[in-house]
């Protein structure tokens, strides 16, 4: 049954070794299918939105009613155009930056869980790695910058530098909020945690991770280059910042890896405080969190379980294509901020709030394990660490270390 | 050949070939960029051994951070557009010297070493870190517990895990932090203000 198998490789069954590759090939196909079509709809919506924001209709003639293939003809026009490189560019690095962004924002994908399950390669340290390869991104931005041979790409990205790797440090520790909740580092586990009424999200958890959530869309917005943080790239005083002198495909690649982060950084944010692909109406989560187990150990119907992964996919898009869709509203509302202002914001505001947030999150369960004997407030049975289960844990925890623990103990290690 | 001794020796066939065109290349920033070939490719290397959290490691501390700081220091520095670095053969015939010993030291080590067989994908193997999801058992022994070493064992030598070595690296840390904005400070005039007025 093909909705049955746990993974691709194992609904191709054994193949002498290649059913790892076609799985492999699907996997990659597959996410760059997601990456490619999320900034062919983002470019039209913020096309669509700012339209409407100016009091304009925006794209109207290119396909349907609303100009919906506008960023297909945007497509087809971009590899027409010459491949331009300035005879003062370093050529080598000049052609191969586009793939240094392009791969990096690419790549978060592959450890971005899209529902149960639904996640190309499972890490137990999913966040710490998505974290790692978003922060690659700022290495291309440098050598188009420096290899454009031209002043204005010189300074848009030296500042463009300067301003993501000062806006990393918050983002991780932002991102750390909810983790301290939730106890791991798994994407997929932290998604899972948050199964129920929408008052389990990590949003509602304590007051350090609601206002966590709110700091991390900005660092967010800021570290994805948009505005009002995106003076490095301003159009009106740098023209164009570190992409000056890019014309044509490799232009619009950075676009594709710009419109692609912000999709990436959004479903980090939806996995970590908004719930994942968990509908925050809890018998409905109920009953899809059993029609997937059902499904996956055969007691069950597998294409309902399958179809509430499909469903799960669904929320989990829509609530980061809603945060994709805030970014680009912030865009065309804030006025931009200048350079110091972009620097002083984040290493003397949110850098500050963010490790405050951080110790508040590590005090707070200590606290509320002595008011009310609980570690949330919520009586959500998996994000919380009930007073027993705390005692259990330090007395399996010793049992391991002084080594008086049986097989019993270490099968119980091994299902966690 | 099976798929991961396939891909082992393509990354490993980058991580060198990236090694050696930072040797060969000539510009600096050129040469930054085949070291972010060659240790990404390192840290594809570590993916490949399940050791996802060092190979994360890897490209957030050298990738993202080290290899920025020196494009950043390139930058600052330079006098021209593209800086080019050119070797006398004095500093050639040294380089390779010592060069030649560090892989004297390298093959001498890796021959010494007992390798062990694969360890086997088992209950007890996941849960003392043997094998797979490394995160857990790397967490507990930064805060004094070894759940990866022998539980037959209890009087096992250096049973106490990295609490002490974790947290000196983590003031160290704390110390360069404020000595840097202490450094990176706007500096005041000496000057008395009613001049300026």
């Amino acid at each position: 049954m093909m909705f049955a198998a746990q993974s691709i490789a194992q609904f191709l069954g054994s193949l002498g070794g290649w059913e790892y590759v076609i799985a492999a090939v699907i996997h990659a196909v597959l996410l760059v299918h997601v990456f490619a079509l999320s900034p062919f709809a983002f470019i039209w919506l913020e096309r669509k939105v700012s339209g409407r924001i100016q009091d304009r209709l925006g794209p109207t003639r290119v396909g349907g009613l609303f100009g919906w293939l506008q960023s297909l003809a945007d497509g087809i026009k971009l590899v027409q155009k010459e491949d331009l490189c300035p005879s003062a560019a370093d050529s080598m690095l000049f052609r191969s930056a586009p793939y240094v962004v392009c791969v990096a924002s690419f790549a978060a994908f592959m450890v971005l869980p899209f529902s149960h399950g639904w996640v190309a390669v499972a890490a137990d340290c999913g966040l710490f790695i998505i974290l790692a390869i978003l922060s690659l991104e700022v290495f291309g931005i440098i050598m188009a910058g420096y290899s454009s041979g031209s002043k204005w790409s010189l300074f848009g990205g030296m500042r463009e530098a300067a301003q993501m790797v000062s806006y990393e440090i918050p983002l991780a520790i932002c991102a750390l909020v909810p983790v301290v909740a939730a106890g791991s580092l798994n994407l997929g586990e932290i998604g899972g945690m948050q199964r129920g009424w929408f008052g389990y999200w990590f949003i509602f958890h304590d007051p350090f991770t609601f206002i966590a959530f709110f700091v991390y869309f900005v660092v967010a917005t800021a570290s994805c280059k948009r505005a009002p943080f995106d003076l490095a790239e301003a159009e009106s005083e740098l023209v164009g910042g570190f992409h000056t002198e890019y014309s044509g495909m490799r232009w619009s690649y950075f676009f594709m890896g710009e419109y692609a982060s912000m999709f990436a950084v959004c479903g980090i944010a939806s996995i970590l405080f908004l719930g994942g692909w968990n509908t925050g109406i809890g018998p409905l989560d109920d009953a899809l969190y059993a029609a997937r187990n059902a499904g996956a150990d055969g007691t069950g119907s597998a294409a309902l379980g399958y179809l509430a992964n499909v469903l799960g996919a669904f929320v989990f898009v829509s609530k980061a294509s809603f945060g994709v869709f805030v970014q680009v509203w912030l865009r065309w509302t804030l006025p931009r901020l200048r350079i110091d202002q972009v620097m002083t914001t984040c290493l003397k505001y949110l850098v500050p709030i963010s490790c405050f947030l951080f110790l508040g999150a590590i005090v707070w369960p200590l606290l509320l394990l002595t008011a009310i004997g609980r570690t949330s407030w919520t009586s959500n049975p998996l994000g919380n660490l009930v007073a027993e289960e705390v005692r259990a844990n330090q007395i399996q925890r010793a049992a391991v270390s002084v080594g008086a623990s049986g097989s019993a103990a270490i099968e119980k290690e091994a299902v966690r | 050949m099976s798929g991961e001794n396939f891909l082992f020796s393509v990354f490993a066939l980058l991580t060198c070939g990236g090694a050696i065109a930072v040797v060969v290349s000539q510009t600096v920033v050129r040469m930054a960029f085949w070291l972010v070939i060659s240790l990404g490719s390192t840290a594809a290397l570590f993916f490949l051994a399940n050791a996802d959290f060092v190979g994360a490691a890897q490209l957030l501390i050298y990738v993202g951070g080290t290899l920025v700081l020196l494009v950043f220091g390139v930058m600052l520095t330079a006098s021209g557009p593209y800086m080019k670095i050119g070797t006398s053969a004095g500093e050639t015939v040294v380089a390779g010297l010592i060069g030649l010993l560090f892989l004297f030291v390298v093959l001498s080590s890796v021959s010494g070493v007992k390798w062990r067989e694969p360890v086997v994908v088992s209950a007890e193997n996941i849960a003392t870190g043997a094998v797979g999801n490394t995160l857990r058992p790397l967490g507990l022994s930064f805060l004094g517990a070894r759940p990866d070493l022998s539980v037959s064992e209890p009087d096992q030598a250096g049973r106490t895990g990295y609490l002490l070595p974790f947290e000196i690296v983590s003031i160290h840390l704390l110390v360069v932090l404020i000595g840097a904005s202490y450094l990176a400070r706007a500096k005041r005039r000496a000057e008395p203000v009613d001049q300026a007025a």
